[in-house]
């Protein structure tokens, strides 16, 4: 009786010192989650309020004379004629009408450069497509030059002297003027996702990186999880066990999930390009490459769902007389393909972000053309974030974050996506 | 008090007596009892599957040590046995399902209608057809009702258009009972059923590719006293059409069901005797203190 009394009391002053440990861990792992968080928040809060502005671009409005006698062409001219006529200076005619008081050549090229060079090809492309536009005066949006879109956005201080201003004063008189004309509009920046990478500005786009991108996964997906599949499957149900070629093999599975991603692009340099002459900077290359690097993500993970599917399912099926190669694809892969997939959208969200394996094999030039196959130049949207995070131009910061940010959006859909896969498939019970 | 000398592998009976000066456990005289050979009638007449000789091996570690045991044409046989005694090793090498461990190992001769089933000829796949297995725990596939009887015989192409696979998943159903129970809901999941249903499913999907032996392992062993009971009269049911050899631990379920009763010991057969006699007058020693509760 005296000994139970004795434990009881034991246990009862053990139990404050049990419970305030509990307090404590439970604290720490708050804690961390909340300092995780944080940074989170703090992380997405700097790339939004830096990329948002991005979204949108200044455009001014012109009333463009469309003056025969400067382009020398006629209504009845050639195609060719009216294609490589100078529209450049009926638009910077336009602006010498507009803005008479510009003097010097100083003035008079920042007079031009109120408008992006582009405006000259938009003005083509109309009067190509409608030479009756010829002799006439119409209205024309045109994208605003970098510095007048990064005014408009408030990125350039009034009150600074003007020697440390990008703007000067004739300029901000001749941006004054438009305003007061609403002849300066901010819109939705439909460039950014029609375009390729561009030197100006106001004229890059990411839908080439987006579409090499988009190539790049679809190989490195298509190479990488037949194989990865395939080797797991192997491992786990047909390889000997217990031996040493297969322990060897399993070994170095897990280091190559260690080797760091530039060493992957060295081996596609010296494998793919020198030795079976695939062409650099594609996206067939690139997704070579990837797949590589993703290969051992997938088949770590497709070990362990493949691990873990019962054995007494498996059983059941080889005691209806089913052979294991039926038993895997009726069975093992079925009940394992939730993990599998969730393995491959990892794997498939790291290639996605990789930037050092195709600094190697020449996926890091400057590629204005949006690519239209596997075989045409290309980047991919974390290298277009690094060259434009590398450009000068200040209105290229608000791009970079606009970049990271489309870059992010595309890693949302892809774990959305593996999350519809898994319900879809975990739906089979 | 007896000392365990020189006895079986495994043993404990010596540690346990040295370590507590007060045994609560009784000295485990059954160690001392010879078990060289096998005693009773381990053969019949008429014989659907026989094993003479067969040893398994685990690695190095021996489970199953020379038994010779027949199956007759259409009865009930039952294995019972202290846990760990080899009998549902000793089941799975009549339908090769030891073939799927590595480091199994069978030696001796094995036959079904007289033919080697571990000829380098017979393929096991046929084999399994022929000889069906029901396991421990209901085990059906994460599939519908419909999926899970209808997968062997899909798998052998048994039936050769819906409407006769059909006929084939209803049959299988009636057989083992279940039908009635769940032919509203046959694309229902089977994983959803109670575990007596289950369990009774697994016996369709195993009938449903007609097999002529049914091998039954602690086919009740997860199920309530009600469940049990209902997949025992099944078995009876089953006896005029299949041959079955089921291992149990329930001596009372051994008695109720089976025809012939063998006792494992320690990877030996002790014992072979129509079950009446098993149970009311054991030939052998061990038999005696195993079916009468004095261990196990």
């Amino acid at each position: 009786m005296n000994s139970t009394i004795t434990s009881t009391q034991i246990i009862q002053a053990s139990l404050r010192k049990r419970y305030a440990k509990e307090r404590r861990f439970r604290f720490f792992g708050l804690l961390s989650i909340l300092i995780s968080f944080a940074f989170l928040i703090v992380l997405l809060f700097t790339i939004i309020s830096k990329g948002l502005p991005a979204f949108q671009q200044t455009y001014i409005k012109l009333d463009v004379t469309i003056d025969e006698t400067i382009l020398g062409v006629t209504k009845d001219s050639e195609h060719n004629a009216l294609y490589s006529a100078s529209y450049n200076k009926v638009i910077k005619q336009t602006l010498t009408t507009m803005f008479p008081d510009a003097s010097g050549r100083k003035q008079k090229r920042a007079l031009k450069n109120l408008v992006s060079s582009s405006a000259a090809y938009d003005l083509r492309d109309a009067v190509v497509a409608d030479p009756s536009l010829l002799g006439t005066t119409q209205s024309f949006w045109f994208l605003a030059k970098d510095d007048v879109d990064v005014f408009m956005k408030g990125k350039i201080d009034r009150s600074l002297p003007e020697t440390e201003r990008r703007i000067k004063d004739y300029q901000l008189s001749w941006i004054d003027a438009l305003l007061a004309e609403d002849r300066l509009e901010k819109r939705f920046n439909t460039v950014l996702f029609t375009a390729g990478d561009s030197r100006e500005p106001e004229q890059a786009g990411m839908k080439g990186a987006i579409m090499g991108s988009l190539y790049t996964m679809i190989i490195t997906l298509l190479i990488s999880f037949p194989i990865a599949v395939a080797s797991a499957a192997y491992l786990e149900e047909f390889a000997p066990q217990n031996n040493r070629w297969v322990d060897i093999i399993e070994i170095n599975i897990n280091n190559l999930a260690a080797v760091p991603s530039i060493v992957f692009g060295l081996l596609g340099l010296a494998v793919y390009i020198n030795f079976f002459g695939v062409p650099r900077s594609t996206p067939l290359l690139g997704g070579l490459v990837l797949a590589l690097m993703t290969l051992p993500t997938i088949i770590i993970a497709s070990r362990a769902a493949i691990k873990a599917v019962p054995p007494s399912i498996k059983e059941a099926a080889v005691g209806l007389g089913a052979s294991p190669v039926q038993t895997l694809f009726h069975h093992t892969l079925p009940l394992a393909m939730p993990g599998i997939l969730t393995g491959t959208i990892i794997g498939m969200a790291q290639a996605l972000g990789e930037t050092a394996p195709l600094l190697m094999i020449g996926m890091v030039a400057f590629v204005a053309e949006v690519p239209q196959g596997f075989l045409d130049p290309a980047t991919v949207m974390p290298v277009q974030v690094y060259l434009w995070s590398d450009s000068p131009e200040r209105a290229f910061t608000e791009r970079t974050s606009a970049a990271i940010m489309i870059l992010l959006a595309f890693l949302v859909v892809m774990n959305l996506l593996a999350i519809m896969l898994r319900k879809k498939f975990e739906r089979r019970w | 008090m007896t000392t365990a000398v020189g006895t079986l592998p495994g043993t404990t009976a010596a540690t346990l007596e040295s370590a507590d000066p007060k045994p609560i456990i009784e000295p485990r005289s059954e160690f001392d009892i010879d078990i060289s050979g096998t005693v009773g009638k381990p053969f019949v007449d008429n014989p659907k599957m026989q094993s003479r000789n067969c040893n398994v091996f685990y690695d190095d570690k021996q489970a199953i040590f020379d038994v010779d045991l027949d199956i007759g044409k259409n009865e009930i046989i039952a294995l019972i046995g202290p846990s760990g005694c080899g009998k549902s090793t000793y089941l799975r090498v009549f339908n090769r399902m030891n073939d799927t461990i590595p480091i199994c190992r069978v030696t001796g001769e094995h036959t079904l209608d007289g033919q080697d089933i571990y000829a380098k000829d017979q393929d096991p796949v046929l084999l399994r057809a022929r000889v069906g297995m029901v396991f421990q725990k209901p085990n059906p596939f994460p599939k519908s009702i419909y999926d899970n009887v209808a997968y062997g015989a899909r798998l052998h192409g048994l039936a050769s258009n819906r409407s006769e696979l059909d006929d084939l998943v209803e049959a299988s159903l009636i057989k083992a009972g279940l039908f009635s129970e769940v032919k509203d809901d046959l694309q229902k999941p089977g994983t959803g059923l109670s575990g007596g249903q289950q369990q009774r499913l697994c016996i369709a999907r195993a009938i449903a590719v007609d097999p002529e032996v049914i091998l039954m392992d602690e086919p009740t062993s997860a199920l309530d006293p009600i469940a049990t009971a209902v997949i025992e009269e099944l078995m009876d049911d089953l006896k005029t059409n299949y041959t079955i050899a089921i291992v149990t631990h329930s001596m009372q379920q051994a008695a109720r069901v089976s025809q012939r009763t063998a006792y494992f010991h320690l990877g030996k057969l002790v014992e072979v005797n129509d079950t009446n006699q098993v149970f009311t007058n054991p030939e052998h020693k061990l038999t005696e203190n195993y079916i009468t509760g004095r261990f196990g």
